[in-house]
C-alpha cells in the first residue's frame, strides 16, 4: 500500500499513541455525539427524576423506609369506595366512548351515511373545547339548579330531570367528551381492514347482520380492545371531570383524591404520592396489556393491514334518514349545545336561565370585565409563553431523539424510545406531583419553584410522546437513502442532518409543534398542583373563576380561547392532511 | 484500481432465536476477494440476499465489515487485519447511485447534482466552478434544459439520470450502482442499459455494479462475480460465466438451462461421458469431476436442436416426445419428454410441432458441460 495519497486523518494509526489517543477523544467528541448525548440526558432527566422522587417522598419519610404513608392514605374512610368510583367512572366512561365512537367511525367509514362532515367536526371537540370548559358547559346546561336543560326539563314534566353532578352525569361528560378519540381509532382500523373480506362473505350468502356478527367486528376485535384499554387508563387518569362534578359531592377518584389531599390542611403529601404510585401502576399495567393485546395477536389478524382500501360504501338505504337523524342529533348535543351555552352565558351581565328578559339584556360586559381584570392578560401571556416553549423544546428533542432510535444501530437506543414514550403513561395530576416534589428540593443550581420554568419541565415532559409521535412517523417516512446518498456525497452528519433530514422532515415537525401548542394551552391536571400566583395559565383561570363563581367571566374567556384554538387546530388539520401524516 | 480482499461481515439473524437456542449469526459477506482494473465495467450479480449489495455498501462505506481490506486506487479505505483503518463514507470520495435514486425532493436538480461540490471539503471552490461543472455533468445526462426544475417533477428515466450526474460530479475514481434500473419499467430498463454502457465507457470510469438480473449482468460488464450465500461462486468475462458454469448454482441462475442428475462414466482432460435416466450424454469439455461422481449435466435450451425421430441414434441424441410448445415472440419454447425429464428447447420462431410428435434431440459435445453436485 503506497501512503503518498493518505489524508491526515487516515494516518491515524501510524501516530505516536498519544495522538491516536487524542484522535479517538476528538471522534468521541463529533458535534453528533455531544448533540445526541445532551438530548438522551434531557430526556432521562425530564423523565426518570420526578418517578425518583415520588417514589422516595412516598416511602422515605425521615430518610427511613416505610409504608406508613400507604397505610395512612387508605386507612383513611373511603378507600374502597373511592377505587370502586375508579372502576365505575373509568369503565362506565369507556364503553360509553367506544359504543359511540365505534357506530361513527363505522357509519362515516363503511357506508353512504348522510352529514359526514358534521361528524368529522364533532371529532375535533376534544381539540377544540378544553376538558375544564366542557365540563364547566355541561354544568351550565344540566346542574340541577341552574342547568339549562332542566329549565326546559321543569317547564315540561315540572322537575329537574338532570343532575350532572352524579356519577351518571361525569361519565356522560367524560363519556363524550373521549368517543372521538374512539372514533378516529376505529376509523383508521377500519379504512385499513380489506373490503373483499366482507363481500366474499356477502357473496357467501350471509345476511348484513350476519356479516356484522361474523366478519366486521371479529376482524376489528384487537382495535376494539386497544381502544377500550386506552379508554379505561384515560378515564382512570381523567382529572377536569372527577374533580369539578364528583369533589362537591364527594365523589372521588384516584385523580381527585390526590388533589384533594394536596388541598386540605394539613396537607399529606406523602399519602398523595401513595396514591399516586398506586393509579400510576395501574396506568401502567394497562398500557402494557394494551401493547401485548395488539402484538401478541397481530399475526392472527394480519388480514387488516395497513394498506389504505377504498371500499364500496354499503347502502343503509330505509335506515339513512334514521342514522342521519342519530349523527345530527349527536353533533348539536356534543358541540353546538356545550359552545352554545358559553357563547350564550358569555352575553350575560350576570348569570340567568333562558327568557326574552336574558336576551335583551345580552352585552358585552362579562368581555370587558374579563379584560379589566389584570390576572386574564397575565395568564394569556403564560399560556403563550409556555405554548409556544414547550412546543419548540418538545420538537427539537424528539427531532434528535427519534433520529437516534430510527437512524442509528446503536445498543441501548430502544432504552430512549421507552423514556421518551414514559410520560404518555404517567397520569397529568401524578407527573405535577413528582415535579412539585422534585422542586421543592430543588436539584438544580437556579430556582424553580414559583417561577414558569416548573410548567415549562412538566409540559415538556408530559408533551414529549405527542412530539416524538411526529416526529418518527414523518422521520419514517424518509427513506435512509436520502441521507446515505448525502453522505457518500461528502457531507459530515451536520451537513446530513441540516440540509436534508431537517427540510424533509420540517412539515411534520411543525405539524406536532401546533398539536403541543394545542394541548399545552387546555393542560389543567398537573399545572393545577404546579402553579403560583403570578404564575396562572388561562386553564388555570378558567378553573378559579370558576370556583369564584364568575360564571359569566368563565364563559366569555371559554370563547375566547375557543375561538382561537379552533383557528390554531384548523391549520394543524391543514398541514397534515396536505402531508398524510399524524398523531394523536 | 479496486481491491477487496478477504471481506467478512456476519449480521446477527433478525429471527429471534427459539428458546435455549444462541442467536445465530448469519454470513452477510464470506470471504469475499475480488480485483476491478482500471476501467473495468464490474458486476456483483446473485439472488437477493446473496450479499452483493453488503458488498457494495461496504466498499461505499455505509457498512462496516468484520475483517477484510478495501483499497480504491492504492488508497486503503477499510483494513481489519493487522491495521484498523475505517475512513467515514463522506471521505472516501466515491461517487454512488441508490437502488431508490435517493434525489433529495426539496432541492431543484442544479442543487441535488451541486450538492457533492458544496459540502465537506470540496466546499472552497469557487461559485463559478461549481456552476460549470454542474452544467456540464448535465449536459452530458442531457439534463441540463432541467437544471432549475424541482427534482420531483423528473420523469422515472430522468432521476435515474440525475442520481449518476450528481454520482459523477466531483469525477470519483469508483462508481458504485446499486440495482439502479429496478425500479424502472421494461422498455427504459433496456434503453438505460445501453446508455450507462455507453456513459461508462465515454468516461473511463471504474465502475462496480450490484445486479440480479442476469440479462443486465451480461450485456453491461467487463466482468461477473456470482455470488450466492456470502461467497463468489464464480468470476469471470459475460462470455465465460454464460457458457462454462462452473456449478450447477451458476447454470441455473444464469439463463433457463436443463439439468440433469447423472453418474461419470468416463472422465479425462477436456473430454467426459455421463450416463442419465434420460441417456448417455457425451461432454467435450473441461471440467472437475473424476469417473462415479454424482453430477449433473448442463444444455442450453437454445444448444439444442430438434429433428423428426430416427434421423440417428448415438450419444447426445436423445429420443423424444412433444409435451407443448410456446410461441414467444421471438422464438418457440418447446418443452419435450425424455424419458422422465422434461427438456426446453429453443427454436426459431417459426418452427412448429403438435403435442405428441415423436422427436429426436440433438446437440453438440462442446455444449455440454458436466458440473459438480454440490457448489
Amino acid at each position: 500500500m503506497t501512503t503518498t495519497t493518505l489524508e491526515p486523518s487516515e494516518t491515524r494509526e501510524f501516530r505516536p499513541v498519544r495522538e491516536r489517543v487524542t484522535a479517538r477523544i476528538a471522534s468521541i467528541l463529533s458535534v453528533r455525539n455531544i448533540i445526541v448525548v445532551a438530548v438522551i440526558v434531557v430526556i432521562a432527566y425530564l423523565t426518570l427524576v420526578p418517578l425518583v422522587f415520588l417514589v422516595a417522598r412516598t416511602f422515605f419519610e425521615d430518610g427511613v423506609f416505610s409504608f406508613e404513608a400507604f397505610a395512612r392514605a387508605y386507612d383513611a374512610v373511603g378507600l374502597g369506595e373511592m377505587i370502586w368510583n375508579s372502576f365505575v367512572f373509568a369503565g362506565g366512561s369507556a364503553v360509553f366512548a367506544l359504543a359511540v365512537g365505534t357506530f361513527l367511525a363505522y357509519v362515516t367509514v363503511r357506508t353512504d351515511a348522510p352529514f359526514p362532515g358534521l361528524i368529522f367536526a364533532a371529532s375535533l371537540v376534544p381539540l377544540i373545547i378544553p376538558g375544564v370548559l366542557y365540563t364547566i358547559s355541561w354544568i351550565l346546561l344540566s346542574s340541577s339548579n341552574i342547568g339549562l336543560l332542566n329549565q326546559v326539563s321543569k317547564a315540561l314534566f315540572g322537575a329537574p330531570f338532570f343532575d350532572v353532578f352524579s356519577m351518571p352525569g361525569m361519565i356522560w361528560v367524560e363519556g363524550t367528551h373521549n368517543a372521538p378519540l374512539v372514533y378516529l381509532f376505529m376509523v383508521a382500523a377500519f379504512k385499513s381492514m380489506d373490503p373483499s373480506l366482507e363481500e366474499s362473505a356477502l357473496l357467501s350468502g350471509s345476511s348484513r347482520a350476519t356479516l356484522m356478527r361474523r366478519i366486521t367486528l371479529p376482524l376489528v376485535r384487537p382495535a376494539l380492545a386497544g381502544a377500550a384499554l386506552i379508554m379505561v387508563v384515560r378515564g382512570l387518569e381523567g382529572f377536569d371531570v372527577p374533580a369539578l362534578l364528583g369533589i362537591p359531592k364527594g365523589i372521588f377518584v384516584f385523580t381527585s383524591r390526590i388533589f384533594y389531599e394536596m388541598q386540605t390542611f394539613p396537607m399529606d403529601s406523602a399519602a398523595a404520592g401513595s396514591i399516586s404510585i398506586t393509579l400510576l401502576v395501574l396506568a401502567i399495567l394497562g398500557v402494557w396489556l394494551t401493547s401485548r393485546s395488539s402484538t401478541g395477536k397481530g399475526g392472527q389478524f394480519s388480514t387488516v393491514t395497513g394498506k389504505g382500501f377504498r371500499p364500496r360504501p354499503l347502502e343503509l338505504r330505509k335506515w339513512r334518514p334514521v342514522v342521519g337523524a342519530i349523527v345530527v342529533v349527536y353533533f348539536a348535543v356534543t358541540t353546538v349545545l356545550p359552545v352554545g351555552i358559553l357563547v350564550y352565558t358569555s352575553f350575560l351581565p350576570f348569570y340567568q336561565g333562558l327568557s326574552w328578559n336574558a336576551l335583551a339584556s345580552m352585552n358585552l360586559t362579562s368581555y370587558q370585565e374579563l379584560f379589566a381584570d389584570r390576572t386574564f392578560p397575565k395568564a394569556a401571556q403564560n399560556s403563550i409563553i409556555l405554548g409556544l416553549s414547550s412546543s419548540i423544546i418538545v420538537v427539537l428533542l424528539a427531532a434528535i431523539a427519534s433520529w437516534f432510535i430510527v437512524r442509528t444501530r446503536v445498543r441501548g437506543r430502544w432504552i430512549i424510545d421507552q423514556l421518551s414514550f414514559l410520560p404518555m403513561v404517567i397520569p397529568g395530576i401524578v407527573l405535577g406531583l413528582s415535579i412539585a416534589f422534585v422542586y421543592l428540593r430543588n436539584p438544580l443550581p437556579f430556582p424553580v419553584y414559583g417561577t414558569l420554568l416548573i410548567l415549562l419541565f412538566a409540559y415538556v415532559t408530559r408533551f414529549l410522546p405527542y412530539g416524538m409521535r411526529y416526529a418518527m412517523s414523518s422521520l419514517e417516512q424518509v427513506s435512509g437513502e436520502l441521507e446515505e446518498s448525502a453522505n457518500v456525497s461528502g457531507a459530515s452528519w451536520w451537513q446530513t442532518f441540516s440540509r436534508i433530514l431537517v427540510p424533509l422532515i420540517i412539515p411534520g415537525l411543525f405539524a406536532g409543534f401546533l398539536y403541543t401548542l394545542i394541548i399545552s394551552v387546555r393542560e389543567l391536571s398537573s399545572s393545577i398542583l404546579l402553579y403560583t400566583p403570578g404564575n396562572e395559565v388561562l386553564s388555570i383561570l378558567s378553573w378559579q373563576m370558576y370556583e369564584d363563581g364568575n360564571l359569566t367571566r368563565v364563559a366569555a374567556l371559554g370563547v375566547i380561547m375557543i375561538a382561537s384554538l379552533t383557528i390554531v387546530v384548523g391549520l394543524s388539520n391543514l398541514i397534515t392532511s396536505r402531508l398524510g401524516i399524524g398523531a394523536r | 484500481m479496486l481491491t477487496i480482499q478477504n471481506l467478512k461481515k456476519t449480521f446477527a439473524d433478525d429471527q429471534k432465536p427459539a428458546k435455549g437456542e444462541k442467536a445465530k449469526q448469519v454470513f452477510a459477506i464470506d470471504d469475499v476477494s475480488i480485483r476491478v482494473d482500471e476501467g473495468a465495467f464490474f458486476t456483483l450479480l446473485g439472488p437477493s440476499g446473496c450479499g452483493k449489495t453488503t458488498t457494495l455498501r461496504s466498499v461505499a462505506g455505509l457498512e462496516e465489515p468484520d475483517s477484510g481490506h478495501i483499497a480504491v486506487g492504492g488508497r486503503t479505505l477499510f483494513e481489519r487485519g493487522q491495521q484498523r483503518v475505517n475512513i467515514p463514507a463522506n471521505r472516501r470520495g466515491l461517487g454512488m447511485v441508490f437502488q431508490s435514486y435517493a434525489i433529495w425532493p426539496h432541492m431543484s436538480v442544479f442543487e441535488n447534482a451541486a450538492f457533492p461540490l458544496r459540502v465537506a471539503a470540496r466546499r472552497s471552490r469557487s461559485r463559478a466552478d461549481v456552476k460549470s461543472k454542474v452544467m456540464r455533468v448535465l449536459e452530458t445526462m442531457e439534463l441540463a434544459h432541467l437544471a432549475e426544475r424541482r427534482a420531483t417533477k423528473l420523469s422515472g428515466g430522468q432521476q435515474q439520470r440525475l442520481a449518476l450526474a450528481r454520482a459523477i460530479v466531483i469525477e470519483p475514481p469508483l462508481l458504485l450502482l446499486d440495482e439502479p434500473l429496478s425500479n424502472l419499467d421494461a422498455k427504459l430498463r433496456e434503453s438505460l442499459r445501453f446508455e450507462i454502457k455507453r456513459l461508462q465507457h465515454d468516461l473511463g470510469i471504474t465502475t462496480l455494479y450490484v445486479t440480479h438480473d442476469q440479462n443486465e449482468a451480461l450485456a453491461m460488464s467487463t466482468s461477473i462475480a456470482v455470488m450466492n450465500a456470502g461467497k463468489i461462486v464464480q468470476l469471470g468475462t459475460p462470455r465465460e460465466i454464460y457458457e462454462t458454469p462452473r456449478n450447477t448454482f451458476v447454470a441455473e441462475f444464469i439463463g433457463a438451462s436443463n439439468l440433469i442428475k447423472g453418474t461419470v462414466a468416463s472422465a479425462e482432460s477436456g473430454a467426459a461421458v455421463v450416463e442419465t435416466p434420460a441417456g448417455r450424454f457425451v461432454s467435450a469439455r473441461e471440467h472437475v469431476v473424476s469417473v462415479g461422481d454424482a453430477v449433473r449435466v448442463s444444455v442450453r435450451p437454445e444448444s439444442i436442436e430438434i429433428r423428426d425421430r430416427g434421423v440417428d441414434s448415438g450419444p447426445n441424441r436423445l429420443p423424444g416426445e412433444v409435451v407443448t410448445s410456446s410461441y414467444v415472440g421471438d422464438s418457440v419454447i418447446t418443452v419435450v419428454r425424455v424419458g422422465h425429464h422434461e427438456l426446453r428447447v429453443r427454436t426459431r420462431a417459426t418452427f412448429n410441432a403438435e403435442p405428441g410428435l415423436a422427436v429426436t434431440l440433438c446437440f453438440d459435445e462442446t455444449d455440454v458441460a458436466v458440473l459438480p453436485e454440490t457448489i
